[in-house]
């Protein structure tokens, strides 16, 4: 009969229609059940994937919740429990980086010698296109991929080119982004560190050995009794622990300066700002 | 193959040829990937003949060029002509792999147009005329088509410098020397860009409306005797209907179109110049942005090919991912379709709503999976990037499983049997698909015109092999099957979702070298694969270094729009807007 189709399709359209409704109707709506709400009408709403429909996220109130993979604008790690940035200026990412909107400048130490730590960082945020080879290929878990999107600013020049000191975060940040990822990522990293640690002992004691056996040799040989004095492992381990102690000293030094103080606060800020985020996650799978 | 000799004594029999044509290959290419033919070019159409009446190719898919001057690799160190334009061809009835042919031209010397054995050949030959500034003998409607008139210079040319040009090849030496950020732009403000081709004034420049075949329109199609007068009228290139910014150039006569004549190129960016300069792997998130709906599919074709040209393996749990990811890209692209299909015969929004409601729910998983709703960067050379999240399987499945068989079950009700889609979609836009394939026109448009020519069927890739799947067809090859088809095909996609979610076993999901230094060995490689579009190829061509040395997409949204004038001609403006629908082109492929 001409019309059948027609109204089938009406049928479609209906339901769909009285499903909205009723669901309108409810004191909570299906769409806002699952959702994480912030107070004063802001959301963090995610669909389920058996919600039927498909809901309008009213942004900015509401907002997604985001994966833990999403990517935007990378950012750079502050590790927080050795007080240094993770970054050591290789500049691998700055390799691997399509639109090669990545600059680095390496520092160097009072004599002009190279260090592994770079004095400048840029990533133009207007070039950027998100593909986060930076990350896979940093070999020191650097760089990272941070969440926040809304960055809009009038004027792309400077506001859209990051320097370091925006660009870097605290350690707590990335953990509260990315939980399972900086979950795995730590197993890994003290895994490294403590195979490190005993080859560097087994090294250690080998030197030790060597140097007991030339110590040896020396008193029964005058000739190589001019030789320098090696060092023992265990002097060498105070001097190394001596020398870290330098660089916290050092850190803790720099706080005195404005910069650096104005950085210290970002930095307080930024952790503050993941712990929440942390919070509301848990609260949220408590749910 | 000795160094130095890159043409081989011609075994003309490998390509079968008849003893009266054996004398047109001087040579061959036989230690390369693909065994390729050189052809020369006074007998090319000879040869392009044959093998179409003879031997059954009856499909040109790809036609590009290449330009060897500085080529650095060795094998084909003999080359003394500079450019050379490449051939693929394939069987539609038989399936199989492709023939390539090769002819070497000197710069500005002509080869014979393939448009009058392939009328396929119409648009890439223009491409590459307008790119690398090859004359084609005896093409009808050669003029640029990406670029404007004047525009100075033919860009892929391995001597063309862009505005902003840096280097040849990245990574670039750092832009922040001594610590001053500076914007590329401005040290370079407008000096080698402004010049233009000789003899061409920009002052007294108009651009020619009238072109070829709008030019040869009939004056009078439908009433002769009475003294009416057919009109030019632009649809677009800013208009709704046309996906992007995208223009037809139409002689209609009252509401009838007379002549069509597709124009593009607004969103040109030179994605294969970019190509060249970056890495191999630093193509992979570029190719996202190609068909920027599909990016699943675009990164698969690029590794695809890639794999092909470095012999990289993939793991198995690699290959189920790629399905998964491929077949979900096409019912979020078929799906997509059809909402647009019926937005342009004026169902305004109310399909594409409901069409797109699980797209969300795939976009998402996407994100989950690969950070990104649509430029997901997922694959990379010899598998994936990232594992699935914990509970992505069972999301899948339920998607697969439940969700999207009810979900295009109800769309199949809101709109097959639908009299007024009957109605607009009936007999119109009708074009043999004898005609669609010899106009290079791939994927659900040819299915629809009755031909089960799918790449996945016709040629296997990954592990398209072990799954249990139909081609669906569809007879009648109008606007109607082309909307019904993208539907059946989105069920087959379902079909094989469920199977690959069953299936997929646990392991390694990247092997072989998968890294930033990829030095893919020297040859040449055309890989392709069924894009939810039609045919994604990409042809790739490699001296060794850590850059291609040429790049090219074939994409199918570009080669279909050879279709869009001979299926418009006599139907109305209204239903122009439709068939172009019924393509379902994306400007970004398009263009690149």
């Amino acid at each position: 009969m001409f019309g059948t189709g027609l109204l089938k399709g009406l049928g479609v359209t209906l339901k769909h229609a009285l499903d909205t409704f009723e669901d309108d109707r409810e004191s909570v709506p299906d769409r806002y059940k699952g959702s994480l709400d912030l107070g004063n009408n802001r959301r963090v709403i995610q669909q389920p994937i058996d919600q039927e429909g498909l809901l309008t996220i009213q942004y900015p109130e509401e907002k997604r919740l985001l994966p833990e993979r999403f990517r935007y604008i990378p950012m750079l790690i502050w590790d927080s429990e050795k007080q240094e940035d993770r970054c050591t200026a290789c500049g691998i990412c700055a390799k691997v980086c399509p639109p090669q909107c990545i600059w680095i400048v390496r520092d160097s130490d009072e004599n002009g010698k190279p260090v592994t730590r770079c004095s400048e960082f840029y990533i133009d945020a207007a070039v950027c296109m998100s593909c986060s080879f930076c990350v896979e290929f940093c070999p020191f878990d650097a760089i990272k991929m941070n969440h926040d999107y809304e960055l809009a600013v009038y004027d792309r020049y400077p506001q859209l080119v990051y320097d370091m000191e925006e660009l870097t975060v605290p350690l707590e940040y990335y953990a509260a982004l990315w939980p399972t990822q900086y979950e795995e990522e730590q197993a890994r990293r003290k895994e490294e560190e403590e195979q490190k640690r005993k080859q560097e002992e087994e090294k250690a004691a080998k030197a030790a050995a060597r140097a007991a056996a030339k110590s040896a040799a020396a008193a029964t040989d005058s000739s190589t009794a001019q030789a320098a004095p090696k060092r023992s492992a265990a002097e060498l381990q105070a001097l190394a622990k001596e020398r870290a102690a330098q660089r916290q000293a050092q850190a803790a030094d720099a706080g005195g300066d404005d910069a650096a103080a104005a950085k210290k606060a970002r930095m307080e800020e930024l952790k503050r700002r993941a712990q929440e985020r942390a919070r509301q996650r848990k609260e949220e799978s408590g749910q | 193959m000795t160094e130095g000799t890159a043409v081989a004594e011609a075994p003309a029999n490998n390509l079968g040829l008849e003893q009266d044509l054996s004398d047109a290959v001087v040579g061959t290419w036989a230690d390369d990937t693909e065994p390729a033919f050189v052809i020369a070019p006074d007998r090319i159409l000879d040869v392009l003949t044959r093998l179409r009446d003879a031997h059954g190719f009856d499909f040109l898919s790809n036609l590009t060029c290449v330009d060897y001057q500085g080529y650095g690799g060795k094998l084909r160190a003999g080359i003394d002509a500079r450019l050379e334009v490449v051939y693929n061809l394939y069987s539609t009835r038989r399936g199989g792999g492709s023939i390539a042919l090769h002819v070497r031209v000197p710069e500005n010397d002509t080869v014979p147009s393939a448009t009058s054995v392939y009328p396929g050949a119409n648009l890439q030959e223009r491409e590459v005329y307008d790119l690398f500034g090859v004359n084609f003998d005896g093409h009808p409607n050669l003029r640029r088509i990406l670029l404007w008139d004047g525009f100075h210079g033919h860009p892929m040319r391995k001597d063309w410098h862009e505005a902003y040009y840096e280097e040849d090849a990245k990574p670039f030496r750092s832009r922040h020397p001594k610590g001053e950020y500076a914007f590329h732009e401005d040290k370079l403000p407008w000096a080698k860009n402004t010049t233009y081709p000789a003899g061409w004034d920009p002052d007294s420049w108009q651009e020619a409306v009238a072109y070829v075949p709008v030019s040869q329109a009939p004056q009078h199609a439908n009433e002769p005797h009475l003294d009416t007068e057919s009109i030019v009228v632009n649809l677009g290139p800013h208009h709704p209907s046309t996906h992007g910014v995208f223009r037809m150039l139409t002689r209609v006569e009252g509401e009838t179109i007379l002549a069509l004549e597709p124009e593009m190129g607004y969103l040109h960016r030179n994605h294969e110049k970019i190509g060249e300069r970056n890495t191999w792997l630093m193509n992979m998130p570029f190719t996202d942005r190609l068909d920027y709906l599909n990016s699943m599919s675009n990164n698969w074709a690029y590794a695809l090919a890639v794999e092909k040209l470095a012999d990289v393996e993939v793991p198995e749990r690699a290959e189920y991912l790629r399905v998964i990811m491929a077949e979900f890209t096409r019912i979020v692209n078929h799906t997509w379709s059809i909402g647009f299909i019926l937005n342009d015969l004026g169902a305004l929004q109310t399909p594409a709503l409901y069409a797109i409601e699980e797209r969300e729910m795939i976009l998402d998983l996407f994100e989950a999976v690969s950070g990104a709703r649509m430029m997901c960067n997922y694959m990379r050379f010899g598998g994936v990037v990232r594992d699935l999240p914990e509970g992505w399987r069972e999301q899948a499945a339920y998607l697969a499983n439940e969700r999207l068989p009810r979900a295009l079950d109800e769309l199949d009700r809101l709109l097959t049997e639908n009299e007024i889609l009957k109605a607009r979609g009936r007999g119109v836009g009708y074009l043999a698909v004898e005609d669609l394939i010899a106009l290079s026109v791939s994927g659900p448009m040819i299915r629809a015109g009755g031909l089960a020519y799918d790449i996945r069927k016709a040629e296997p890739y990954g592990i398209y092999d072990r799954f249990d799947f139909d081609v669906p067809t569809l007879p009648n090859s109008d606007i109607y099957d082309r909307y019904y088809i993208r539907l059946l095909e989105a069920r087959e996609s379902v079909r094989i979702l469920q199977q690959a979610l069953r299936d997929m076993p646990e392991g390694e999901i990247l092997g072989g070298r998968g890294g930033y230094t990829l030095r893919a060995p020297e040859g040449e490689v055309y890989g392709r694969l069924e894009a939810p579009k039609g045919e994604l190829g990409f042809y790739l061509v490699s001296d060794g270094k850590t850059q291609p040395w040429r790049y090219h997409v074939r994409s199918p949204s570009y080669i279909n729009l050879n279709a869009l004038g001979p299926m418009s001609v006599g139907y109305k403006v209204a239903d122009a807007i439709v068939i172009l629908g019924a393509i379902d082109i994306v400007l970004g492929e398009v263009d690149r």
